[in-house]
C-alpha cells in the first residue's frame, strides 16, 4: 500500500483534520458504490430489451456500438438534450422535485447494503429498519408526480400506485420480520453472517414462503410488470409520468431500475446469503478455489439473476387487473407472511432450521 | 415471571379470548341464525363473571410492574359491569331482531367495550388507564354510529368522536404533565413521590391535574363538558344508549377513584374545589334542563348528568365513607338506568321508536305490570323511599354533611325535589293519560322476566340496602 | 460543538417546516411541510442516539400515515380562501393557547431544574448498546400489558371500521375472484376429438 501511494500524498492526507478525513473517505465510498450502480442501471435497460427480445424471438437493440452495447448511452444522451416540458397549470415545484424524490431513496438505501464481509458505507445497527423506512419513501415521488402534473391520467396512475405500494409494503415488512427472527439482528451484515454454512442454510429454504412473498412484493413495489397498473399504457397512457419528458423522465426511469436493483440486492442479502458462495461445500473444487470463497462476485451474480427474473416476468405475464392486485396483496400475501411468522416461532421453539442449537 | 404471575389478569385475558372466539364463530353464522352470536356473547359474559370470581387472589396484588391492580373494589366493579352489559344485551336482542339490526358486530363491540371497562377498573398506571379508556371509547363511537342508515346516529357519533378525541387529548396532556413533574405514570409511585417531596405540590402539577379532571368530567358527562351526552343518548339507537348509559359509568367511577384518589390524593385540597364546581353545575343544570325535555332518551340523558353530580359530590367529600357512597350510588344508578332504557326498548318495535315521553301514555292500561316496573325505575331515580335511589342519595347527603358542607346538602335536596318532577311526569302519563298506541309487546318471555327482576331489584335493594352498603364500605376500606 | 450546530440547524428547519404547515395556502404543500417536519424531528432523535424511534417515526408517519393524508388531501377539493379566513379569525385564540403552553412548559423545565442537576447534552450510550434492543426489552417486560392493550385497540379499530363500512348492497355486480382463480380450462373449453373427414 505504502509503495503505491507517494509519501507526500500520505503526509497531505494525515495533515487533514479528522472530520475532513471522514467526510472524504465517505464520499469516496459513496462514489465507488454509486458509479457502478448507475452503470448497472444503464446496462440493465439494454439487457432488458435484449432478453425480452430473445424471448420474443427478436434480436433487440443492435445498432449502436458492437452488439448494440452503446444503446444505453445513446438513450441517455437523447433524453438529456430533450426539452423538459412543464404542463400549464401544473404545480411547477412539485412537478420537478417528484422524480428526485423517487430516485433519492433508491440510491440512499445502498448506504447500508454490505457488498462483502467488510465493505459497507454505513454499518448501522438498525439497517433493516432503515431499509424499510427508505423503501417506504419511494411512493412520494409517484404520488406527487401524479398530482402535480394536473392530468387525470397521471392522477389515476398515482392513486393506483399509492394504494398498491402501501398494500405490498405491509407484506414486505412482515416478510422482513421473518428474516429478522431468523437472523437475530437488524444489521444486514449480521443477517448475511447468520446464513453461513452453504446453500441449504441460506434463509430461502426455511423461509421459502417469505422469500416468494418478498420478491413478488418487491416486483409490485417497483411497479414492474405484471403489477404495472400505475403505468398501464393500455388504460392510462403512461400513468403518473405521462407528462414527463427529457431529464425528468430519465430520472423516473433511473429510479425504477435503481429500485429493481435494490430489490434484487435485498432479496439476495435476506434470502440467498448475500456474498456467500453457493459452492462452499464442494470440496472437489480445491481448497483455494475462488468458486468456494465468499466474494462480491456472488452478490453481483445473485443480483443479476433476480434482474433476469424481473425481465422474465415482464416477458411472460399479462398485466394483473387492479382488484386482483389488491386481493393478492391483502388477502394472500399478508396472511401467508403472518402464518409463516407463527411457523417460524414454532421452529425457533423446537430449535430446527436456523435456530438449531 | 411465569404464567401463574399473570393469573390476577385472567379476567381480561379470558375475555379477550372469548371476544376473538365470538368474532370468529360469528363469521360462519348465517344471518337467520344470528341470535346464536347473542347467546355466545352471553356465555362469554357469564364465563367472565365466573373467571372474575374464581381467579381472584386472596389479597390485593399488582402485576405487570404495577400497571395492573387487583383489589376487592375491582372485583365488585367488574362483576357489576359484566352483569349490566349482559342485561343490556338481553334487552337489546329482541329490538335488534325486529329492526333488522341483529348483527354480530354489535355484541363484539359491546364485549370490546366491556374489556376496556375492565382494563380501566384494574388500571394501576395512567398509561393503562388511558389505553382502557380508548378501548372503551372506540367501541362506543362505533356503536353509536352502528345504524348507518340514520343521519342522527351518524351526527351524534361524529360529535361524540370529535369531542371524545379532544377529551382524550386533554387527558393525555394532563398525563404528560403529571409524568413530567413526578417522573412516573403509576398511581402508587405518583402518590408516593407527592408524599415524599411536598415541594412538587405546585402549579405544574396542578396544571396537569386540571387537565385530568377535565378529561374525567368529559367521560362522565359532567357540566360543563356534558354537551355530547344528550345528543348521543338521543341520536344513538336505544340499545346503544342503554349500553352507554350503564356500564361505562362504572368505568368512569373507577377512573376518578384511581386517578384522583389513588394517584393524586395528596392534592385533595386542590381538586376538591374543581370537583365541587363541576358537581354542583351538573346537579343544577342536569335537573333543570331535564324538565324541558319531551324525548325520554334525552330526558334520561340530562338526568344522568344530574346523577353524575351526586356521584362527584360523594367523591368530593374525600372520606372513605364518601368513596363508598359514590360506589353505592353508581352501582344502583346503573341498575336503574339499564332498567329504564330496557323499558324504552320494550315499547319500541319495527318502525316505531318509543322515544317521546308521550309514548308512555296509558301504559297502565296496556300492561299494568310493566307500568309498575317503569314506576319502580322512575321512583328509584327520583329518590322516593323505599326505592334504592333514596338510600343512595341519602348516603351522599350524609357524607357531604359530615364533611362540613351543609349548604351543598341543602342544594342536593332541592335538586332532588326538582328532579322528582320530571320522573313523576312519566308516571303521570302512564297512569292518568289515555293510550294512543295499543300494540302488544314483542319481547321474548326471558327478556320480560329479566326486566321484571331488574325492576324488583330496585325495590328490594331499597328495602334492604344494608348488605350492599356494607359491601361498598368493605371494598373501599 | 458539532452536535450543537447540527441540533440548532435541525431544530430551526423543524420550526420553519411547522410554520409552513400552518401557513401554506396549498394543502398538499402543507402535507409536504409536515413530512419535512417529521424528518427533522427524526434527525433530532438520531442526534440523541435513539435510532429506533427516529427510523420508526419515518417508517410509520412519513411512510404510511402521511401517504394516506396526501391521498385524502389530493382527492378533496379544499376551498383555500375559507381555510385562510379561519386562520385569521382563530389566530388570537391559538396565540393565547400557544402562549399558555409556552409559559407552562418553561415553568415545568424550571421546576425540574430546581430539583435536578442538568447532565449536559445527551447521555452517552455505552459501546454495543442497541436502542432497538433496549426498547424491545422494556416493551416486552415492564410495559407488556400496555403493549398488548394497544394491540387490542388496533384489533378493535379494525372490527369497528369494517362493521361501519362493509355493507352488502343488493344488486351490486361484483366479480368473485376466488371462483375466477379456481376456474380450470376443462370447465370452460371442451376439446372434442373428431374424425377427419375423408378426402373425397
Amino acid at each position: 500500500m505504502g509503495s503505491l501511494i507517494p509519501q507526500f500524498a500520505l503526509d497531505l492526507w494525515n495533515g487533514l483534520p479528522v472530520e475532513l478525513q471522514t467526510v472524504v473517505t465517505h464520499v469516496f465510498k459513496i462514489v465507488i458504490v454509486l458509479l457502478p450502480l448507475i452503470l448497472a442501471v444503464a446496462f440493465s435497460t439494454y439487457f432488458e430489451r435484449k432478453i425480452i427480445g430473445y424471448m420474443q424471438r427478436r434480436i433487440g437493440p443492435n445498432r449502436v456500438g458492437p452488439l448494440g452495447l452503446g444503446q444505453p448511452f445513446a438513450d441517455v444522451i437523447k433524453l438529456l438534450i430533450k426539452e423538459v416540458v412543464i404542463p400549464t397549470r401544473s404545480n411547477r415545484f412539485l412537478f420537478l422535485i417528484a422524480p428526485l424524490l423517487s430516485l433519492i431513496p433508491a440510491f440512499a438505501t445502498w448506504a447500508v447494503i454490505p457488498l462483502n464481509d467488510t465493505f459497507v458505507i454505513a454499518d448501522i445497527n438498525a439497517g433493516l429498519l432503515y431499509v424499510l423506512a427508505l423503501t417506504s419513501l419511494g411512493v412520494y415521488g409517484v404520488i406527487l408526480a401524479g398530482w402535480a402534473t394536473n392530468s387525470k391520467y397521471a392522477f389515476l396512475g398515482a392513486m393506483r400506485s399509492a394504494a398498491q405500494i402501501v398494500a405490498y409494503e405491509i407484506a414486505m415488512g412482515f416478510a422482513l420480520v421473518g428474516v429478522l427472527m431468523a437472523g437475530g439482528s437488524l444489521n444486514l451484515g449480521d443477517i448475511v453472517r447468520a446464513q453461513e454454512g452453504g446453500i441449504t442454510s441460506w434463509f430461502w429454504l426455511p423461509l421459502l414462503p417469505l422469500f416468494v412473498v418478498y420478491f413478488i412484493s418487491g416486483v409490485a413495489e417497483t411497479n414492474r410488470a405484471p403489477f404495472d397498473v400505475a403505468e398501464g399504457e393500455s388504460e392510462i397512457v403512461a400513468g403518473f409520468h405521462v407528462e414527463y419528458s427529457g431529464v425528468a423522465f430519465a430520472l423516473f426511469f433511473l429510479a425504477e431500475y435503481a429500485n429493481m436493483l435494490l430489490i434484487s440486492a435485498l432479496t439476495s442479502i435476506f434470502f440467498l446469503g448475500g456474498w456467500a458462495s453457493p459452492f462452499e461445500g464442494l470440496t472437489f473444487l480445491g481448497d483455494g478455489s475462488f468458486l468456494r470463497e465468499p466474494s462480491l462476485m456472488w452478490l453481483c451474480l445473485k443480483i443479476a439473476f433476480f434482474m433476469f427474473v424481473f425481465f422474465w416476468l415482464r416477458a411472460t405475464f399479462p398485466r394483473y387487473r387492479y382488484d386482483q392486485i389488491m386481493r393478492l396483496g391483502w388477502k394472500v400475501f399478508i396472511p401467508v407472511t403472518l402464518v409463516w411468522i407463527a411457523v417460524e416461532a414454532l421452529m425457533a421453539w423446537l430449535q430446527v432450521g436456523p435456530w438449531a442449537a | 415471571m411465569t404464567i401463574s404471575d399473570f393469573l390476577p389478569a385472567a379476567p381480561e385475558i379470558s375475555l379477550l379470548c372469548s371476544i376473538c372466539a365470538v368474532l370468529l364463530i360469528d363469521l360462519f353464522i348465517s344471518d337467520e341464525k344470528r341470535v346464536v352470536t347473542f347467546w355466545l356473547a352471553l356465555v362469554a359474559l357469564l364465563l367472565n363473571i365466573w373467571v372474575v370470581v374464581v381467579s381472584a387472589p386472596p389479597d390485593p396484588t399488582t402485576i405487570f410492574d404495577g400497571s395492573y391492580i387487583y383489589d376487592p373494589l375491582s372485583q365488585v366493579l367488574k362483576v357489576a359491569a359484566t352483569a349490566v352489559v349482559a342485561l343490556g344485551f338481553f334487552y337489546a336482542r329482541d329490538y335488534l331482531r325486529q329492526v333488522g339490526m341483529l348483527k354480530g358486530e354489535f355484541f363484539v363491540l359491546g364485549l370490546f367495550g366491556l374489556l376496556g371497562i375492565m382494563i380501566m377498573i384494574s388500571a394501576g398506571s395512567l398509561l393503562t388507564m388511558y389505553l382502557g379508556l380508548e378501548t372503551l371509547s372506540l367501541a362506543l363511537y362505533a356503536l353509536v354510529a352502528f345504524d348507518r342508515e340514520s343521519p342522527q346516529a351518524a351526527e351524534s357519533a361524529m360529535k361524540y368522536f370529535v369531542l371524545g378525541a379532544i377529551a382524550s387529548g386533554a387527558l393525555l396532556y394532563g398525563i404528560s404533565w403529571i409524568y413530567g413533574v413526578t417522573g412516573s405514570l403509576k398511581f402508587a409511585e405518583i402518590s408516593q413521590s407527592i408524599a415524599v417531596r411536598p415541594e412538587l405540590n405546585d402549579v405544574p402539577l396542578w396544571f396537569g391535574m386540571a387537565f385530568l379532571v377535565v378529561g374525567i368530567a368529559f367521560k362522565f358527562g359532567a357540566v360543563p363538558f356534558h354537551m355530547w351526552l344528550p345528543d348521543v343518548y338521543q341520536g344513538a339507537r336505544s340499545p346503544v344508549t342503554l349500553y352507554i348509559a350503564s356500564a361505562p359509568k362504572l368505568a368512569a367511577l373507577a377512573l376518578i377513584l384511581r386517578v384522583l384518589v389513588d394517584g393524586l390524593e395528596g392534592l385533595h385540597g386542590v381538586w376538591q374545589g374543581m370537583v365541587m364546581v363541576i358537581a354542583v353545575l351538573s346537579l343544577v343544570i342536569g335537573n333543570v334542563v331535564a324538565i324541558a325535555q319531551s324525548n325520554i332518551k334525552r330526558m334520561l340523558g340530562y338526568s344522568a348528568i344530574a346523577h353524575v353530580g351526586f356521584i362527584l359530590l360523594a367523591v368530593f367529600a374525600g372520606s372513605e365513607a364518601g368513596y363508598a357512597a359514590s360506589l353505592f350510588y353508581t352501582l344502583t344508578y346503573v341498575i336503574m338506568a339499564a332498567g329504564a332504557f330496557g323499558m324504552v326498548l320494550l315499547l319500541s318495535r319495527q318502525g316505531f321508536e318509543a322515544e317521546a315521553i308521550a309514548d308512555f301514555k296509558g301504559l297502565n292500561a296496556r300492561s299494568p305490570w310493566f307500568a309498575l316496573m317503569m314506576l319502580f325505575f322512575m321512583f328509584g331515580m327520583a329518590g322516593v323511599p323505599p326505592w334504592v335511589g333514596f338510600f343512595a342519595k341519602l348516603n351522599v347527603i350524609n357524607v357531604v354533611l359530615d364533611a362540613g358542607f351543609p349548604g351543598l346538602a341543602i342544594l342536593m335536596v332541592l335538586a332532588s325535589v326538582v328532579g322528582a318532577y320530571y320522573y313523576l311526569r312519566v308516571v303521570w302519563y302512564m297512569y292518568f293519560e289515555r293510550a294512543e298506541d295499543k300494540s302488544v309487546f314483542q319481547a321474548g318471555r326471558d327478556t320480560r322476566a329479566l326486566l321484571s327482576l331488574n325492576g324488583l331489584a330496585v325495590l328490594a335493594l331499597g328495602i334492604a340496602p344494608g348488605w350492599l352498603l356494607a359491601l361498598c364500605l368493605a371494598v373501599i376500606g | 460543538m458539532f452536535q450543537a450546530i447540527l441540533f440548532y440547524t435541525f431544530a430551526a428547519v423543524l420550526i420553519g417546516a411547522a410554520m409552513g404547515v400552518i401557513f401554506s395556502r396549498n394543502p398538499v404543500h402543507a402535507v409536504m411541510f409536515l413530512v419535512l417536519a417529521f424528518f427533522q424531528s427524526s434527525l433530532l432523535w438520531l442526534l440523541a442516539e435513539a435510532e429506533f424511534l427516529a427510523i420508526v417515526l419515518i417508517l410509520v408517519y412519513v411512510g404510511a400515515v402521511m401517504v394516506l393524508f396526501l391521498f385524502v388531501v389530493m382527492m378533496i377539493d379544499i376551498n383555500v380562501e375559507r381555510v385562510q379566513g379561519g386562520l385569521v379569525r382563530y389566530a388570537p385564540l391559538g396565540l393565547v393557547i400557544a402562549g399558555l403552553m409556552v409559559v407552562e412548559l418553561v415553568q415545568l423545565i424550571w421546576a425540574r431544574s430546581r430539583f435536578e442537576v442538568a447532565t449536559g447534552g445527551f447521555a452517552a450510550t455505552p459501546e454495543g448498546y442497541s436502542n432497538t434492543e433496549a426498547l424491545g426489552a422494556i416493551l416486552y417486560t415492564e410495559h407488556v400489558y400496555a403493549f398488548e392493550i394497544a394491540a387490542v385497540i388496533l384489533l378493535l379499530a379494525i372490527v369497528a371500521a369494517i362493521s361501519l363500512t362493509m355493507r352488502k348492497r343488493e344488486g351490486l355486480k361484483v366479480q368473485n375472484i376466488t371462483s375466477q382463480v379456481a376456474a380450470r380450462a376443462k370447465d370452460r373449453v371442451r376439446v372434442v376429438k373428431m374424425e377427419a373427414e375423408k378426402r373425397q
